[in-house]
């Protein structure tokens, strides 16, 4: 499909628009002052709201929007989008009220509780990625280190070989970064997917285990085993979800201290502040933008929104709007209020949230510990993702000190 | 002053029971839980606060 240049983005928006990857922060400004719900005929129709509040007014808007098909691509939303209430990968495609039974499936294995007990492993992931760098003054950051974090701990609460580990990490960009693919192409390099997926479920009814995929097979609603083809969608889901997100996420929060010494030097002078650095850099760089699907032809803050017009819902700029945040454009360490929208708003909450926070702390603990003091190498060579999912995917640092 | 916590606006973002882990707790799903409804002093005050302004949602507020 062609992706013309956007000339306009209040009328022609598109995210895959090299413009929007290189600084979709300067966009979100103008199109918060011109429009502020930006317009485009491209993917069969779209709107994109990037004030805080209309961001939020659709998530919590279950009636009027749907969940149906969450990646905005060039087919129309049924190509790919079995009917509700499943979805493709529920809870995340699912509407209610199928959304909230699916969703309680999977919660408790990721509570607080749970989760902090993956701390010992992740360090030991962490610790044994920089290892292998061995004495490198130069070394990629997103490459060889962030990438893998998500990668192990996915692996671990899934039950996926370890060394599936590129195998995986290609799907994900496939479903996530390959949008602006014609359909047919989506839908053949989904065969794959697929098959990986079959076989792992029937591996696992063969030989149970202690993971999640052996849990869903157990699972009941009401009495009955789940359908087939919602136990493939949540393994599709936890496959996809986890990784690029906080790939990206883990990325980003080292690029920034790459390119800011005096948050790294204040970050390792006071390692205390890590916790309020971590929610700001998810907040200024919230690698996650969700979509959704107008239900039926309706108005909303005087836009006409069809039936079927995607919704891409900017938690990024939802993040970035100053109605919202105090200086919002710029990064706080230190930041005592903030409610940002990073992990999503209303019933669709991130359900790895508090995953994604454990590996963002280990992995910048670890890091910092190991190297507390680095630079980018040129930030010409630093490379973003395109999509609904950003952060960097090439990021060459050099090691200054290393400990 | 003390925590008024409306549990249906609560997505289990978790932000109450890290900043203020003796105000706050999780249930086995990740929802909040209140650990202290009566009058807060002064110090809890500073915490409670401090959840109430980070919570997504605007689950919490702090009041009479």
């Amino acid at each position: 499909m062609e992706h013309p240049p956007v000339k306009d983005f209040t009328t022609d928006f598109d995210h895959v628009d090299d413009a929007w990857v290189a600084d979709p922060y300067a966009i979100m400004a103008d199109l918060r002052e011109q429009c502020p719900i930006a317009h485009s005929d491209r993917y069969g129709g779209m709107w994109v709201p990037v004030l805080h509040k209309d961001v939020a007014a659709i998530a919590n808007d279950t009636e009027h929007f749907t969940s149906r098909t969450v990646v905005i691509n060039e087919g129309r939303p049924g190509d790919d989008a079995p009917p509700a209430p499943i979805g493709v990968a529920p809870p995340i495609s699912s509407d209610p009220p199928f959304h909230e039974i699916a969703r309680r499936l999977l919660l408790p294995a990721f509570a607080p509780r749970p989760i902090a007990a993956l701390e010992d492993f992740s360090r030991v992931l962490c610790n044994d990625l920089i290892d292998a760098m061995g004495d490198n003054d130069v070394v990629n950051a997103s490459l060889d280190y962030a990438q893998h974090i998500p990668v192990g701990l996915i692996a671990k609460m899934v039950g996926l070989p370890p060394e599936d580990g590129d195998l995986f990490r290609s799907f994900v960009h496939e479903i996530i970064e390959a949008v602006d693919l014609p359909v047919e192409e989506r839908l053949a390099r989904f065969e794959p997917i697929q098959e990986y997926i079959v076989g792992l479920i029937e591996e696992h009814r063969e030989k149970p285990a202690d993971d999640l995929i052996t849990y869903l097979l157990d699972a009941e609603i009401a009495g009955n085993k789940l359908a087939d083809e919602h136990v493939f969608g949540t393994i599709l889901l936890l496959i996809v979800a986890g990784i690029d997100t906080t790939w990206s996420a883990i990325g980003s929060s080292i690029w920034h201290l790459a390119n800011n010494p005096d948050d790294l030097a204040r970050l390792i002078a006071h390692p205390e502040l890590l916790p309020s650095a971590i929610e700001e850099f998810l907040r200024a760089y919230a690698p996650v933008t969700m979509a959704r699907l107008v239900k039926d032809d309706f108005e909303f803050e005087g836009c006409p929104m069809k039936r079927d017009d995607w919704i891409l819902l900017s938690f990024p700029a939802a993040n970035r709007d100053p109605e919202m945040f105090d200086r919002a454009d710029e990064v706080l360490i230190d930041r005592e209020a903030n409610r940002h929208a990073a992990f999503g708003l209303g019933i669709h909450r991130c359900l790895g949230s508090n995953l994604a926070r454990l590996e963002m702390t280990i992995a910048l603990e670890e890091w910092l510990r190991r190297f507390p003091k680095f630079e980018l190498v040129d930030a010409d060579s630093v490379t973003f993702s395109q999509g609904q999912v950003r952060g960097p995917r090439s990021l060459p640092i050099r090691i200054l000190e290393r400990s | 002053m003390k925590i008024h916590f409306e549990a249906s606006k609560c997505q289990g973002h978790g932000r109450c029971y890290s900043l203020a882990p003796d105000l706050f707790d999780s249930d086995d799903l990740g929802t909040a839980v209140v650990l202290v409804t009566g009058e807060l002093d002064a110090d809890q005050l500073k915490r409670a606060n401090l959840a109430a302004s980070n919570c997504p949602e605007y689950a919490i507020e702090i009041g009479d």
